[in-house]
């Protein structure tokens, strides 16, 4: 008999039978869990039961404005990268009903009770899960927390899962953040043919792992999931220089390149890469009242530096074409971003490329920057 | 984030733990001051709202008013109201303030704040003051000239350029026989005179040419348009008073009050929380940037 | 503050009748909206009729008949606020395709005696007749927007309309952009929000009936669109739909047959 103790970063191997029963462990300890489902010709992160549930077998071809799912090679479940829309609806979701008052008196605040649902996340990828990190320090700071972001974030269950096939547009390499996972998991997945290679990333997900029949997983199978992972790291398909960020994406000078000009008159202006942006945080507080205007509410939806009433203010617009719409856009998110956070604000997983209808490649525009203010 | 500039303290109206959430004020008095523009003076229906809530000069409210929405407004009162009122002077020209524009006294509406950064009353202390202001920029500007009244020997040489479009739109004329009394010096000028006016025509930055500036020991306050606000800056570089002692305040799109929503960021700066007021050192890179 | 109740009118011009179902199907908010408002005259939904003039007249479909053009007038100066409601009364509607054609030939082929109509060429919207307070687009309405637009009247504000392209909403709702995953045509980038994105959010591109999204980028989109046509004419057709005689589509519509002959 084999001592298998396990604790934080242990790597056991998991069946894939085996992984259904702790889905079904999680769900029993109250978790609603939410994984990569095929929907509408594309993969969204929707309720799970199952592997059953997941795109098995199923890959991407990602291009700028294009995605198409395909018959993979393998019978895997996380071949597919990565999903049209990303985790932030979990935990900032696109509306939130912030407020409900009556007129009484004054005015009397109309309280509902909404239970906080606990997620626990299947399948989160190293670029999904630095960007759920970056979007932390925005939701919760030591002078400001948003509440719904903070409940749910505290109740939170990652199962990451390693890269091994980058799509077309994917560049974590050069942020950082992939395709091996880094930041704070549960637990973390390497697909194999027939197992899952579980690391242990947490308290949490060690208990709730020692339930589960594993075994230690031999040098052999090891080493298959680490030159499956150095070669995810040659495929990806694109790559940024990030050398001379944020400067490059700060300095006046560059804020007034003709480049500028240039993508703007392709940009639609439609806010796309800012909605399945995984860090992208701007939203909108918008009313409603009843016709006798007793009764109002506020709820809080996602905005977009794209939406021109974003930037509006009495007299005027401060941002009035799609050039400093844009501008905005990626100057923050490359640029300004880092001051603000500490970090940049992307983390490569590339949706804001698949998803533009105009199939613009930001990582191309900010070469195309680079080239225009170097020469 | 941002060492350069200093922390705002967190807020004492608004529920922490819910998402911008009012506390509820009466108003108990309405001041109209020129067409169109009228001070609101609130009062915290909670007894320990009242008690909690301070706020420092140049700082904002966002006001609430159910079915309409949130505006950010800056506070025009005594910080050291002995009635612990806060008033805020109020042009209406959106839908919220317009609106605001129709309640009475007695009614309620949500306020929730501080906000924002203040002008550097202490930083500032031992020097020259110039405040520069145009139209509604006067308002953010008063609990600073209280302060300075309040506080008159710990300032030197304090002059006030305030401009309005024409005598009828001069705001708090009643104060200013008061705040010259306290060795404030005014420059009030019109764009437009009418047949009593015998003051001064003209634009705010002009009458920098009117007095005399030590360059090396003078602190320039500004509030206004933002064409205003350009010139000024321009006249008090010109007379060689550093950029860092230059404080601009600025008016951007707010939903939060917190540097959560987006939408008032230039640059790397949230306005509602590493300002309003900035020193002009810090905005100087991205001033001459369009539209940005 | 009994002041007296605002009066409402409801009018049909040239149009299916669907954006005065909108207001029917409110159900919910009927109730509320018959204690806040007097609904004077609404031949759709009662034969009861007071007489004007009224607050608001609420407009439904386009401007089609001589006779039509008389009566919008009288409409106009009976009515303190006009609000265009639906995508007839806003921009023409389907039938403004006739603006593209011949009328009479449409005429011919319809009726066995045309001699009797009496028609225009054109099918316009009521604001190329009169002076119009405010529209609301879509095909049909957004009854919820129609409330709203009511609710801000008497409320002394303006309407919370979105200002922004379908787009925005359609990504709110978790739809995937039926344009990128499935070379679906779509007018989304380009059309006014409003609708809640129900057409791809049920997998079928948007056809614009909510009318054009002033900031729209014509000039991206139609090359986009028809870089990737499943037949000839495809973007043409599209922009030659509901919303044909809108100006913004009407020239992009033009732009779509041009940059498709390259």
């Amino acid at each position: 008999m084999l001592d298998i103790t396990i604790s934080r970063g242990t790597t056991v191997a998991l069946s894939k039978a085996e992984f259904d029963l702790l889905l079904a462990d999680l769900r029993e300890n109250g978790y609603q869990t939410v994984g990569p489902r095929v929907q509408d010709e594309s993969i969204v992160y929707a309720d799970i039961q199952t592997l059953a549930d997941l795109p098995r077998g199923v890959q991407t071809e990602q291009e700028a404005g294009h995605f198409r799912l395909m018959r993979g090679a393998s019978n895997n479940y996380f071949d597919f990268i990565p999903a049209a829309d990303s985790w932030k609806k979990f935990l900032f979701p696109p509306r939130v009903d912030l407020l409900t008052v009556r007129k009484g008196k004054g005015w009397e605040y109309v309280e509902t009770e909404t239970a906080t649902p606990r997620y626990a996340l299947v399948g989160v990828r190293g670029c999904e899960l630095a960007a759920i990190e970056i979007q932390d320090k925005i939701f919760i700071r030591p002078d400001f927390y948003d509440p719904t972001y903070r409940l749910r974030r505290e109740g939170l269950f990652i199962i990451a899962v390693n890269c091994l096939h980058p799509a077309g547009t994917c560049f974590c390499t050069s942020m950082g953040t992939g395709p091996k996972v880094q930041g704070s998991y549960d637990l973390c997945l390497t697909e194999l043919d027939d197992v899952f290679l579980v690391e242990i990333g947490s308290e949490l997900g060690r208990s709730l792992l020692s339930k589960r029949k594993y075994d230690l997983p031999s040098a052999f199978v090891q080493n298959i999931a680490n030159q499956r992972l150095a070669r995810a790291v040659q495929e990806m398909g694109r790559s940024l220089d990030t050398r001379d960020l944020p400067g490059l994406l700060t300095e006046p000078e560059n804020l007034e390149a003709a480049r500028w000009d240039e993508v703007a008159k392709r940009c639609l202006s439609c806010g796309n890469c800012t909605q399945v942006c995984p860090t992208c945080f701007c939203w909108d507080a918008t009313d409603s009242v009843n016709l006798s205007a007793t009764q109002a509410s506020r709820t809080r939806v996602w905005d977009s530096c794209f939406n021109p009433a974003y930037s509006y203010v009495f007299g005027g617009n401060t941002r009035p074409t799609i050039r400093a719409r844009y501008r905005q856009w990626l100057t923050h998110k490359f640029g300004a971003w880092k001051e603000q956070f500490g970090t940049l604000g992307c983390t490569g997983c590339g949706r804001c490329i698949t998803w533009c209808p105009a199939k613009i490649d930001h990582v191309a525009e900010i070469a195309a920057l680079r080239e225009e203010v170097n020469s | 984030m941002t060492s350069l500039l200093p922390q705002s303290a967190p807020p004492t109206a608004g529920h922490p733990g819910k998402l911008i959430q009012p506390d509820w004020a009466e108003i108990v008095r309405i001041t109209p001051e020129t067409e169109g523009i009228s001070t609101f003076w609130l009062r915290f229906i909670d007894p320990q709202v009242r008690e909690r809530y301070h706020f420092q000069p140049g700082q904002f409210n966002m006001l609430y008013l159910p079915g309409y929405g949130e505006s950010a407004i800056s506070m025009s009162s005594d910080p050291e109201d002995e009635e612990r009122l806060v008033a805020h002077t109020i042009r209406f020209v959106g839908t919220v303030t317009k609106n605001i524009g129709r309640l009475k006294v007695g009614d309620v509406i949500g306020v929730r704040g501080p906000f924002g950064t203040s002008w550097p009353m202490k930083q500032i202390e031992g020097r020259d003051l110039v405040l520069a202001c145009g139209g509604i920029g006067l308002p953010p500007l008063r609990p600073a000239i209280y302060h300075i009244i309040r506080n008159r020997e710990k300032y030197g040489k304090v002059t006030l350029l305030y401009g309005a479009r024409t005598p009828k739109d001069l705001m708090y004329p009643d104060e200013h026989e008061e705040w010259q009394r306290h060795d404030i010096h005014m420059e009030i000028s019109v764009d437009r005179g009418d047949e009593n006016w015998d003051g001064r025509v003209g634009v705010v930055p002009m009458w920098f040419y009117n007095f005399r500036i030590d360059p090396r020991n003078t602190a320039v306050l500004t509030c206004g348009p933002e064409i205003m606000i350009r010139f000024v800056i321009y006249e008090g570089l010109a007379r060689r008073i550093p950029a860092e002692r230059i404080f601009v305040s600025l008016e951007r799109n707010m939903k939060c009050g917190q540097g959560s929503c987006g939408h008032c960021q230039i640059g790397p700066y949230f306005i509602c929380k590493d300002g309003p007021v900035f020193p002009f050192s810090v905005l100087q890179r991205y001033v001459n940037v369009e539209e940005y | 503050m009994a002041a007296k109740k605002p009066t409402v009118a409801v009018y049909k011009f040239s149009s299916c009748d669907g954006c005065q179902l909108s207001l029917l199907n409110l159900e919910d908010e009927l109730l509320d909206l018959a204690g806040a408002v007097d609904i004077a005259y609404f031949l759709e939904a009662s034969r009861a009729v007071k007489p004007g003039p009224y607050d608001i007249a609420l407009v439904e479909g386009s401007v089609t008949t001589p006779h039509e053009i008389e009566r919008i007038r009288e409409i106009r100066e009976d009515a303190r606020f006009v609000i265009a409601l639906g995508t007839c009364a806003t921009s023409g509607g389907i039938q403004a395709l006739r603006n593209f054609a011949d009328a009479e030939e449409y005429a011919r082929a319809v009726y066995d005696h045309p001699e009797y109509l009496e028609y225009l060429n054109t099918a316009t919207p009521i604001s190329e007749t009169i002076k119009v307070d405010l529209e609301i687009w879509g095909c049909p309405v957004n009854k919820h927007l129609v409330l709203e637009c009511i609710a801000a009247l008497l409320q002394n504000r303006k309407p919370n309309l979105p200002q922004y392209s379908v787009c925005l909403e359609c990504k709110r709702r978790g739809a995937v952009c039926v344009l990128v995953a499935h070379g679906t045509p779509c007018l989304g980038p380009v059309t006014q929000a409003g609708c809640g994105a129900i057409c791809p959010a049920n997998g079928r591109g948007c056809y614009g009936c909510f009318g054009p999204w002033p900031q729209g980028n014509f000039d991206s989109l139609v090359p986009t669109l028809t870089a990737t046509e499943r037949f000839p004419g495809e973007t043409h057709l599209l922009l030659r739909n509901f919303n044909a005689h809108a100006p913004a589509f009407r020239k992009a519509a033009e732009a779509a047959l041009t940059v498709g002959k390259k």
